[in-house]
This record gives C-alpha cells, sequence and structure tokens, in this order.
C-alpha cells in the first residue's frame, strides 16, 4: 500500500497525518471503532460530533496518551507508534487537551515549561528559574497573552487566561508540525476567543502547520477550518470541505442524526 | 500590565513590598507555624528559666531532629497524596540490617551502605505494591510496616542488641551529641533544593497536585511517585542508623509507627497538605520545631509523663485548627464559619493595599 493511498485521502495531495483504522475499546464500550481521517499540511480539520462520540479519545491516541488497539497512524507516509507523550512531542505534535492539563499549584511560567524546563546540572537537572520567568512573560506579550504576572499560580487565573496559556504553551514549540485543539474555545471571552481563533489563523497560514479543532461551536469551526470531519459512534461519517458544505447544512445533518439516534435508542 | 518583563527584571535586584505579601500568601502556613513556635519558645522561657539554656537546647536539638528528618521523608510523599506508614518500621529495622550484614562478615561501613541499599529496595517494593498493584498506600505500607517488625523480631528473638561499629564512624554517623541535629540540617537543605530547585521537585508538585495534567504533560507520574517511595525509605533507614548509634541499644520492640506519625504530624503542622498538592522542606522542619518544643518543654515543666500525651495532643490539635481556619479564611473559596471570617477580615486588612494592586 502506498504512503497516501489510504481510504480517505485523496491521492497525490501530501498528509501529513493520516489514520487507518484506528480502533480502541474501553472494556465492553467501543470508543472508537474504525477511524479513518487525514490531515494536508497546513490545514485546519475541524472535528464535530456528538458528546461520547469518541473525539477525545482520537485525540489522546494521537497525542500518546491511549494505544489504540487496532489500525496505524502514518506521518508525513510513515507508521509511527508513540509509546508515550514525549514520543508524539519529538514527532512534532502538540496537544491542548479539554483539562487544559495545568496544574493549579504551579506559577504560569512553570506551567508553560512543565516537563521542558530549561536545566543545568546534567544529570541533577537543576530548573533555571529566572531564565524560563523571562523566556515566558517575553513569549506571552509577543503573542499578546495579558495577565498580571508569570510569578502567580494558574490556580488564580480566570478561565479564558488558564486556557489561552494552555494555547501558548503549545504553540511556543519550534518543532511543532500538528496542533491538536480539544476544545480551546470554551469557556473563553469574546476577547480571548477572537485572539486564539486569530493565533491559529496565523499559525496555519504562516508556520505550515497543520490544526485538528474540536468544538461544538460551529460557528467558530466556519471561521477556522478548511474541512470538517463529523464523528459519530466512534467512526468518521462525514469528510466535507467547507466548500461542499454550509454551516446551515452541518448543523441540520447534526441535529437529524442526533434524532435518529434518540429514535434508535427508543426503538430498544 | 504591558510591563511585565521589565518589572520581573527589576524584581531580581531589590524586593519589592509585593513580593513579600505574596511571600506570605503562598507560605501562609508556614508562617503561621514559624509564629506558633516562637510563641511557644517565649512562653516556656518565661515559664521555666530552664528553657532557653544552651543545655536545653542540645537536648532540644535531639528532640527536634528526628521529628524533622521523618517530616523531610514524608513530604514528597505527601505532597503526592500518599502517605509510607513503614517509614517508622524501617528507621527501627536498619540497623539490625547492619549487624547482619556484619555478622555476615562484612566491613561496618559497607553494612551500612548495604543496609540503605536494602531500604531502598523495600521502598521500591512498598512503591510498586502502591503504584502499579494500585494497592492504597495507607494498607501497603502499613503491611510493610507490620512485616518489618515481624521480620526484626524474629531476627533477634526480641532480646535488645548493641549496634555494631568502630569508634571514629560512631562519631561521624551519630555518636557526638549533635551529629543528629547536623544530619537533620544536611539533609533538609538537600531536600529543600531537590524539592524547590530541580526538574524532580517540580515534578513531584506537578504529580501532587493534579496527576492527569502531569500526565498530559508527559511526566512519568508512577516512575516520580516510586521514586519518591525509595527516598522515603531511603531516609527513614538513615536516621534509623543513625540514631541506633546515638542511642548505643537496638531494640526490636520499639513502636515505629509511633515515630511515623510524629514526622507526619510535624510535616502537616508545618503546611504540608495530606491530600496533596503543597508541602515545604521548611515547613517541615518549623512543624517539628513546634512539635519537639511541647514535648521538651512541658517535660521541663515537671508535666508527669502521663499528662505529656494528653498535653501533646491538645496542642497539635489546636495548632492545627488554627492553621487550618486560618487557610480556609485566605483560600479563594472563602470564608466559612465565624472563625474563618473574623481571620479573613484581620489578613484582608493587612494584605488590602497589595490585592488592590493586583485587580487593576
Amino acid at each position: 500500500m502506498t504512503p497516501n493511498g489510504g481510504t480517505n485521502g485523496p491521492a497525490g495531495v501530501e498528509n501529513v497525518l493520516r489514520t487507518e483504522q484506528l480502533s480502541l475499546s474501553f472494556g465492553p464500550v467501543a470508543a472508537l471503532k474504525s477511524v479513518n481521517l487525514h490531515l494536508e499540511r497546513g490545514e485546519v480539520l475541524g472535528l464535530v460530533g456528538n458528546n461520547g462520540a469518541g473525539k477525545s479519545t482520537l485525540v489522546k491516541i494521537l497525542t500518546g496518551l491511549y494505544r489504540p488497539d487496532g489500525g496505524r497512524i502514518y506521518l508525513d507516509g510513515e507508521e509511527v507508534r508513540f509509546r508515550s507523550v514525549q514520543d508524539a512531542r519529538q514527532h512534532g505534535i502538540e496537544t491542548v487537551f479539554q483539562d487544559l492539563a495545568l496544574v493549579d499549584e504551579l506559577s504560569v511560567y512553570h506551567n508553560l515549561f512543565l516537563n521542558r524546563e530549561y536545566t543545568r546540572g546534567g544529570w541533577f537537572r537543576f530548573l533555571r528559574n529566572r531564565t524560563m520567568r523571562a523566556a515566558a512573560s517575553r513569549f506571552l506579550d509577543d503573542i499578546g497573552i495579558d495577565i498580571p504576572s508569570v510569578d502567580a499560580p494558574v490556580a488564580k487565573l480566570s478561565g479564558g487566561q488558564r486556557q489561552a496559556i494552555a494555547v501558548a504553551r503549545a504553540v511556543r514549540q519550534e518543532n511543532i508540525k500538528i496542533l491538536l485543539l480539544d476544545e480551546p474555545l470554551a469557556a473563553m471571552g469574546a476577547k480571548e476567543t477572537s485572539l486564539i481563533i486569530g493565533l491559529i489563523n496565523s499559525l496555519s497560514k504562516k508556520a505550515n502547520i497543520s490544526i485538528i479543532v474540536i468544538d461544538h461551536n460551529y460557528t467558530h469551526l466556519f471561521e477556522i477550518c478548511d474541512r470538517i470531519n463529523v464523528i459519530q459512534h466512534g467512526q468518521v461519517t462525514v469528510n466535507k470541505s467547507l466548500s461542499e458544505i454550509s454551516l446551515e447544512e452541518l448543523i441540520e445533518f447534526m441535529v437529524q442524526s442526533f434524532r435518529r439516534d434518540v429514535a434508535a435508542g427508543d426503538a430498544k | 500590565m504591558n510591563s511585565n518583563a521589565p518589572a520581573s527584571r527589576e524584581g531580581s535586584r531589590r524586593i519589592p513590598v509585593s513580593t513579600i505579601r505574596q511571600f506570605i500568601g503562598q507560605h501562609l502556613t508556614e508562617v503561621v507555624s514559624a509564629l506558633v513556635a516562637v510563641a511557644l519558645a517565649i512562653f516556656f522561657a518565661i515559664q521555666s528559666p530552664n528553657f532557653l539554656t544552651s543545655d536545653n537546647a542540645l537536648v532540644l536539638s535531639q528532640f527536634i531532629a528526628p521529628f524533622a528528618i521523618f517530616a523531610l521523608a514524608e513530604v514528597p510523599i505527601l505532597i503526592l497524596g500518599e502517605i509510607d506508614l513503614s517509614v517508622g518500621q524501617m528507621y527501627i529495622a536498619a540497623p539490625f540490617f547492619v549487624t547482619y550484614w556484619h555478622h555476615a562478615g562484612i566491613p561496618v561501613l559497607p553494612s551500612v551502605v548495604l543496609s540503605l541499599l536494602v531500604c531502598c529496595g523495600l521502598g521500591f517494593i512498598n512503591g510498586l505494591i502502591s503504584i502499579s498493584l494500585r494497592v492504597p498506600s495507607f494498607i501497603a505500607t502499613l503491611g510493610m510496616a507490620f512485616a518489618l517488625r515481624g521480620i526484626i523480631l524474629i531476627y533477634s528473638n526480641g532480646a535488645p542488641t548493641n549496634p555494631i561499629g568502630s569508634h571514629m564512624l560512631v562519631n561521624i554517623l551519630g555518636g557526638w551529641a549533635w551529629s543528629e541535629a547536623i544530619w537533620a540540617v544536611g539533609i533538609a537543605v538537600l531536600l529543600h533544593v531537590m524539592l524547590r530547585g530541580t526538574t524532580f521537585g517540580l515534578h513531584i508538585v506537578a504529580v501532587g497536585g493534579n496527576s492527569e495534567s502531569a500526565r498530559e504533560s508527559g511526566i512519568r507520574v508512577e516512575r516520580i511517585k516510586i521514586w519518591c517511595f525509595v527516598l522515603c525509605a531511603l531516609l527513614g533507614g538513615l536516621i534509623g542508623i543513625l540514631d541506633g548509634y546515638h542511642l548505643g541499644s537496638l531494640d526490636p520492640a520499639t513502636d515505629g509507627l509511633t515515630f511515623m506519625f510524629y514526622g507526619v504530624t510535624s510535616a502537616v503542622i508545618g503546611g504540608t497538605a495530606l491530600t496533596g498538592g503543597r508541602g515545604t522542606m521548611v515547613g517541615a522542619c518549623i512543624g517539628a520545631c513546634v512539635l519537639g518544643m511541647i514535648k521538651n518543654g512541658f517535660l521541663i515543666l515537671g508535666t508527669s509523663s502521663f499528662a505529656l500525651d494528653l498535653v501533646t495532643g491538645m496542642t497539635i490539635l489546636l495548632a492545627m485548627i488554627l492553621n487550618v481556619q486560618i487557610e480556609q479564611a485566605t483560600s479563594m473559596r472563602g470564608p466559612r464559619g465565624s472563625f474563618s471570617r473574623a481571620v479573613n477580615l484581620v489578613f484582608s486588612i493587612v494584605t488590602q493595599r497589595g490585592k488592590g494592586k493586583v485587580r487593576s
């Protein structure tokens, strides 16, 4: 099988990421049945689906947290298996998790550098706190995130600020190729939302970063995405670029399928 | 607020008032414990002329040092939201390991090193059982504590013995009156640097604060936890050997659980949360000072040994009620109860100007 000849990918287009029949079950519950999706270079892909459809599970597989039961993942046409989060990161995959993966007790700059600290002293790995703090405040200033102090524990920040920190942490990496955003806009105010949307748009344009966004707000998705995939019951059921589907059609489709699910549930 | 970068650069040279206020806000329980310690010292000094003497300083140090080392050993584990109940029994068992190896024909110093390695191994087993096999650490380490006690009672036939060693080594390890205090200070400095200055320490706090977030950040949560159990067992064994030389006799029937609980109590008095997520080595030392002064001070005052436990218990409760209430009053959840509200009022008056600045 040629690297780009998957069931979902149009031939000849350079796919930075492709999954083939990815499946994962938790005991009797099949979270993912057979997920085939592809991501082109510089593209922003929106993932939609009802709660429990398997979106977050997919993200956690792609980020190295879960190992799939079956199926394959290709990065730039080469099959990869992620053994850990570190491993996925080394392949250039960065994630903003739904729960943001911030530690409330730690300061903003420690969170920004968590598990990627600047250290010295070789094996002892002493923290270079002053360097990290300066780098953190410079970086946050650069991308326009406004927080009172990088020394403040994350617990003292507002929901939107926390989310902004989580996104900033992901996009800070230099080797980033793929950015996974699991509901990055939930709980954000209008100002932060437009900031993050602007950030996503500029990232995909200039840095050749490919992005997968999960969001329940379809209006936001249509502002930032090039293509939409719908996940239902652990499978990708719809794959349409924005020229092929309108916001109204997508909403109509989701509502209809939700009604079908409810009816099917009643029939049982 | 756009001038963050220059402000922080300036801050490294001279300490602004807001930094002091922030420090007090972040380390409130430690500060309160220190105040309690000072208050206790003043109280005992007024009550008895024998408290603030150089002779008593030595005695006091011998009360505080073991509490401090146990507390220091427990702090990383408590930050992780776990507990190690076996460290006290490790303390009892370690000197017997030394005699065991020595009787097997090994010189003293290698026997000590070997025994410490055995302690590390036992700590590793603690970690494996409670983290990899998912037995709650409270039960896992309690089982280890009883098993160790059994092993030592079987080995020694229940009879006290003397620790083994050449004269010079005994002096270095614990024979000199002040040596235990020096060890305690040394361990405290080392562990403080470890907890506050290294990646390992940062990851301990991260895992204790939110293990799921730590995992998602790629931190190997299990590995961190197991290492902390190893560290705790090692320190327990170390102080056991020190104390063995210090006391000059080993009693296999000593109750190690009591020692361990003194350590945990010291840590908690010093602001370590039993639920995990926060704790400092400095706080643990302050807590040990409070506990040591309570024990030593009431002894000097001539409290009978029966009443001593009662007084100790009541003082611990008082100190902890104060600590918890003050933390509640100043946490973001807001004060509950009239005492909390009163404390909150006082605290808000003290820090009013600082808070206004942060919000603007």
